[in-house]
């Protein structure tokens, strides 16, 4: 607990005690979000890793304009190529002469985009779900969560497998099934967030200023709620790519002509013996990807948690 | 001076931060002898306890220490590991604040006493076994016998503490540390363990170094006392020699910290603001699917009326129902039962009929951590209830408001685009209180407000209290359970115990003569019969 | 105690009456059916393989037909395995599955917990640095990257182990297939245990062992370890249901003869009564594991009684 030797009326301390504590500037305040910043910039590898995602997403998304290659296109003079300088094929090419950079860089766009897409679906559920729960609490919030333990208990990669064979390799269908799958979580922690924060004297303080519901939840609930959601979306993402790559690799992921991290690393295990880079890139950049998303998630816990305050 | 038990001899220790070095203690110096008490009082930061767990070699690894730790001639500082703990828990031991985390929570309690016999004696666990039965039946925990196998989730705050003074003692030290082992506890409980620590004292002739920043405490304890502040003894003597002619300007003002002063009482023909009639509030215990199967009555039928201009005191224990009284008076809390602000009756309102109502009365919580949103400015915070109360104010209107009310509270209205982390709790606590005073209140609900300050803090936040009320004309509902400051504020007092009022009566009445045996039992408790 | 287990086993009821009938529905919805082969069967013979397997009938006739025979233990013929039953592929498969699941965990646990309780233990040190940078790794790398990469090395370049194949369990067999499965959960254990020995070691129960003059080996031992394994066995459910999710792909990869390797085919043939076999069997693994894991969290935490 801090001291408070600063008195204002009263009690003037004796002379020759020791200094109170340096003030900060005064005028201008740091939010705990700038303060987060700020620590998470001090910290080297998230930085390291924040600064090397946005490079990959960068490269993904505008490789493939700049490269000479089309994602299906043949190279008629170059079948199973190893990775060269020579012909512009930099990291060689597969089986059928197309070229793995531009491939990898197409399969990375989808990776990422089911990433994004399918995270965002995760949170939107999990955040509604969560908050209605904790919110209104009693009765309600009793029957959302045994629905959730029920959810928690199914053998849902099974189902989600089961869902890809019946309705088809298709991307929308994969967007949706690994949000669904993953929204348990983050309803779990939104809905303890809620709960927590509703017993905190600062929002019974607005109650007693009189302040609306729905003002309380936008202006007390959702701002304080923020940092675990974001620690947690950080965490998902990963385990999303993750999600996709392993539906690709069973073959249930996107179809031809489309291709991601996944379906490459399958194609390449086939050919692991005879043409090895056409497993190992596509195997390096997701294992990139989903370090760098780790080492980020894991500072931005170290930033955001309010225990290290 | 051979006959000293302990010698801390010039005592510095630093921490070492990534962000610079910190230097909790400076060049301390005191002694102990054997059988006596010595009380090391301060306020939070004051490297107290920092002394004491030095003492034991207990600091974390990023600690400096230097000087010279002296016990029995033995140089504790130089002493190698296994040295030191042949004399924890052996001749030097230890007991904390924190009694519901201080045992391990997997354990049985009697495992974890014979821990000790089993180190310190060699004894196996069949023979601790017994003894541990005694010490359990020492320290007064009931049915030894039986309790021996509980689990510390099993026992009361009072009851683990208990359990971690059989612990210490179970190799009957020379030297006891207590580190503010009754702070968590609730008055009458730490009377209670006061008294068996003295017991213990007598019956062992141990040494006790009592840390505390309870001076009520130290004055009923200690032998002798040493001051300390920012990390330096700034005064040290008998006990008598401290509190009657104390040296320091510091010490002057702690034991001037004691809040004191009268009300002055008010006009009984003003007319009433608040009343409550047989006012009831239950919480479900034991939640099924679709209905609570048991429930538990916080507050059983209370009457209470306030007039304009008092201030009328709650005091209790902590689960007494005393705060959960307070939130349903603010229709904060369902509750059965009638309340009357300003002759209509609120109990019924519906939220919206309630809202303009809030702006007259307003509350100040205990927790200066947990009552400001840790994400809004402070002149976000302050100018809320603005917006929902006036909302044809424009923002220089409200900024001016804002302003007016940290001035009012005395803080630098400079610092209203600051957050509340980078306030301290006395500071926050003036903040909470402006975002109260801000819509003009008539009527001030105080939860506590000055529990989690520290005594000096807490004084000027009392002052502050009262300038307000005699200014504005405030009534306040005081709830509390520190007896002093209930004294100095309030003009009745009620006494709440298990959702009831025991005892009611003007402050004079209460503490001159409390009639009930369980008011009278609070006082003693809490060493209020001497004190200004 | 035991009412709390048999009150969980009957709540485990519905959980698997939702699992059986999404999957039986979903499977029946789906276009395409067990007999559309490469080469297309006469009308009357298909019409007459439609009735042998009762796939004529009403679907909620087939229905509470097929519940009736789960009932009895009896998951139905397996179509495209034309001369066994559901129950006996399983049978046949799940002692293999059984076998380098059950090992890729006592793995995951013998290696992660030491792991995690080093790094705790040297906190901020090089050896904790490499652990965790190490640990972080095998979290990023999928189980079906590591597979074939190992495979690659060990069973192609090097020659040291075989690079698949199962040789009726023979012990090298087993020894790329389990790491494989096994390092992503050691990864993990190894971090949550760090992350709980860390919050352990600084609490006040962990200040007064000291404070009694036992060894810092003592208070390790008998006062950190116990306490720290409490949120690592909350994980143990996850951990299993992980390491069943990624048999699938091991056993694909090495050509493992366990369940998870059928799955995929089956689903894939639309061998209707194989997958629902399979994912009633697993979904009762799990609910079964969970449980196991309930049970075992109460061992370890007195405070924890099973009993409202």
């Amino acid at each position: 607990m801090t001291t408070d030797t600063t008195s204002y009326s009263g009690h003037k301390l004796p002379p020759g005690s020791p200094n109170p504590p340096a003030e900060p500037d005064p005028v201008a305040g740091e939010s705990l979000g700038q303060d987060a910043w700020r620590r998470l910039k001090q910290n080297k590898a998230a930085m390291v890793s924040l600064i090397l995602l946005v490079l990959i997403s960068a490269v993904c998304v505008a490789g493939p304009y700049l490269l000479p290659w089309g994602l299906a296109e043949v190279d008629w003079n170059a079948f199973s190529v190893a990775p060269t300088l020579e012909n512009g094929h930099f990291l060689g090419t597969d089986a059928n002469g197309r070229d793995l950079l531009t491939r990898t860089l197409y399969g990375g766009r989808v990776s990422l985009s089911v990433a994004l897409v399918a995270t965002f679906v995760s949170l939107v559920i999990g955040v509604l779900y969560g908050a209605i729960s904790g919110y209104v609490g009693g009765r309600v919030d009793n029957l959302m969560m045994r629905f959730v333990d029920i959810m928690y208990s199914l053998p849902f990669m099974f189902l989600v497998i089961l869902l890809m064979v019946v309705f088809g390799r298709n991307i929308f269908l994969i967007y949706a099934a690994i949000g669904a799958v993953e929204w348990l979580d983050m309803a779990r922690i939104v809905r303890g967030q809620t709960l927590a924060l509703k017993q905190r004297e600062f929002i019974e303080a607005a109650h007693a200023l009189g302040v609306r519901d729905r003002k309380i939840v936008t202006r007390h609930l959702i701002p304080n709620a923020i940092g675990p959601v974001i620690i947690y979306v950080t965490l998902t993402v990963p385990k999303v790519i993750l999600l996709e790559s392993f539906l690709s690799f069973l073959g249930l992921g996107v179809q031809e002509p489309l291709t991601s991290w996944g379906v490459l690393i399958s194609a390449g295990t086939d050919m692991m013996q005879s043409a090895p880079w056409l497993l190992l890139v596509p195997s390096l950049f997701l294992a990139v990807t989903l370090f760098c998303l780790n080492f980020l998630g894991d500072g931005l816990r170290d930033a955001l948690d309010p225990k290290t305050r | 001076m051979a006959d000293n038990l302990l010698e801390i001899d010039n005592l510095s220790v630093d921490f070492q931060l990534p962000n610079g070095t910190v230097s909790a203690v400076k060049d301390v110096s005191f002694s102990i002898q054997p059988g006596e008490t010595l009380a090391l009082v301060g306020e939070s930061g004051s490297g107290k306890s920092v002394s004491s767990t030095a003492a034991m070699r207990l600091l974390p690894e990023l600690a400096r220490t230097s000087g010279a730790i002296r016990f029995k001639g033995e140089d504790l500082l130089s002493a190698t590991p296994k040295r030191m703990r042949r004399i924890r828990g052996n001749a030097i031991s230890m007991i904390f604040q924190e009694p519901m985390t201080s045992l391990n929570p997997l354990q049985r309690i009697g495992r974890q006493i014979a821990e000790v016999l089993e180190k310190h004696l060699g004894l196996n666990g069949r023979q601790a076994r017994p003894k541990v039965i005694e010490l359990l039946e020492q320290v007064g925990i009931p049915e030894p016998s039986r309790r021996i196998d509980s689990y510390p989730y099993e026992l009361s705050g009072g009851q683990r503490q208990r359990v971690m003074i059989a612990m210490a003692l179970a190799c009957e030290p020379e030297l006891l540390i207590a580190d503010e082992p009754t702070t968590a506890l609730d008055v009458t409980v730490q009377a209670q363990i006061l008294a068996l620590l003295k017991d213990l004292q007598a019956r062992y002739g141990m040494a006790i170094l009592f840390i505390t920043h309870d001076l009520g405490i130290v004055r009923h304890f200690a032998d002798r006392v040493c001051v300390m502040r920012h990390g330096e003894l700034v005064e040290s003597g008998t006990t008598g020699e401290v509190f009657g002619n104390p040296r320091h300007a510091y010490t002057r003002m702690l034991i001037d910290a004691d809040p004191h002063g009268r009300k002055a009482p008010v006009d009984t023909t003003m007319p009433m603001l608040l009343e409550a009639k047989d006012l009831r509030v239950r919480f479900a215990l034991k939640k099924r699917l679709f209905r609570a199967s048991e429930y538990f009555e916080a507050v059983r039928g209370i009457d209470l009326s306030i007039r304009r201009g008092q201030t009328v005191g709650i005091v209790g224990e902590s689960g007494s129902g005393k705060s959960t009284l307070g939130r349903a008076l603010l229709r904060l809390l369902k509750s059965r039962g009638e309340i009357r602000f300003d002759g209509s009756d609120i109990a019924a309102l519906d939220t919206g009929s309630m809202r303009p109502l809030r702006s007259r009365m307003q509350v100040v919580f205990q927790d200066p951590f947990g009552s400001l949103s840790p994400r809004m400015t402070v002149g976000e915070v302050i100018s809320e209830g603005l917006r929902v109360h006036h909302p044809e104010f424009n923002r220089r209107q409200r900024e001016a408001q804002v302003i007016e009310a940290l001035e009012e509270v005395a803080l630098d209205p400079a610092m209203r685009n600051r957050y509340p982390h980078e306030f301290s709790g006395g500071q926050r606590q003036r903040i909470a209180i402006a975002r109260a005073l801000v819509l003009k209140p008539e009527f001030l609900l105080l939860d506590e407000p000055t529990s989690a300050l520290d005594r000096s803090v807490q004084v000027t936040v009392i002052d502050l209290l009262r300038n307000l009320q005699q200014k504005h004309d405030l009534t306040y509902l005081f709830i509390s359970h520190d007896l002093s400051v209930v004294r100095a504020l309030a003009d009745t007092v009620l006494v709440m115990k298990e959702g009831q009022v025991v005892e009611q009566g003007t402050t004079e009445e209460i503490f001159a003569q409390p009639r009930e045996r369980y008011t009278q039992e609070l006082m003693r408790a809490a060493f209020v019969d001497d004190a200004a | 105690m035991l009412t709390y287990t048999l009150k969980r086993l009957l709540m485990a009821i519905p959980t698997l009456l939702i699992v059986i009938t999404i999957s039986f529905f979903l499977m029946r919805v789906a276009p395409g059916g067990p007999f559309d082969g490469e080469r297309q069967l006469p009308p009357e013979i298909e019409a007459n393989l439609k009735a042998a397997y009762h796939l004529d009938e009403p679907l909620p006739q087939q229905y509470l037909r097929y519940m009736g025979n789960l009932l009895q233990g009896d998951f139905g013929p397996s179509f495209k395995y034309k001369d066994f039953s559901v129950t006996e592929l399983i049978a046949q498969g799940f002692p293999v599955s059984l076998e380098i699941g059950g090992l890729a965990i006592l793995l995951a646990l013998l290696i992660g917990l030491p792991l995690g309780i080093i790094a705790a233990l040297r906190r901020n040190s090089g050896v904790d640095y490499t652990v965790m940078g190490t640990a972080l790794a095998g979290i990023a790398v999928p189980n079906f990257v590591i597979a074939p990469i190992l495979a690659l090395v060990f069973g192609v370049l090097l020659a040291w182990l075989p690079a698949g194949g199962w040789n009726g369990g023979a012990l090298p067999n087993l020894v790329l297939p389990v790491i494989a499965l096994s390092i992503q959960q050691i990864a993990y254990i190894a971090r949550m245990m760090r992350a709980s020995m860390i919050e352990v070691l600084g609490s006040h129960y962990i200040r007064t062992a000291r404070a009694k003059g036992l060894s810092e080996r003592q208070v390790i031992w008998r006062h950190a370890i116990r306490p720290a394994l409490l949120p690592v066995t909350s994980y143990l459910g996850p951990a299993i249901a992980g390491i069943i999710t990624g048999s699938v792909v091991i056993e694909q990869i090495f050509g493992i003869p366990g369940i998870g390797r059928y799955f995929v085919q089956a689903a894939l043939n639309r061998d209707y009564t194989l997958v629902m076999g399979t994912v009633v069997f697993y979904g009762a693994l799990i609910v079964l594991m969970n449980l196991l894991v309930d049970l075992l969290y109460s061992a370890l935490d007195p405070q924890i009684r099973y009993d409202d």
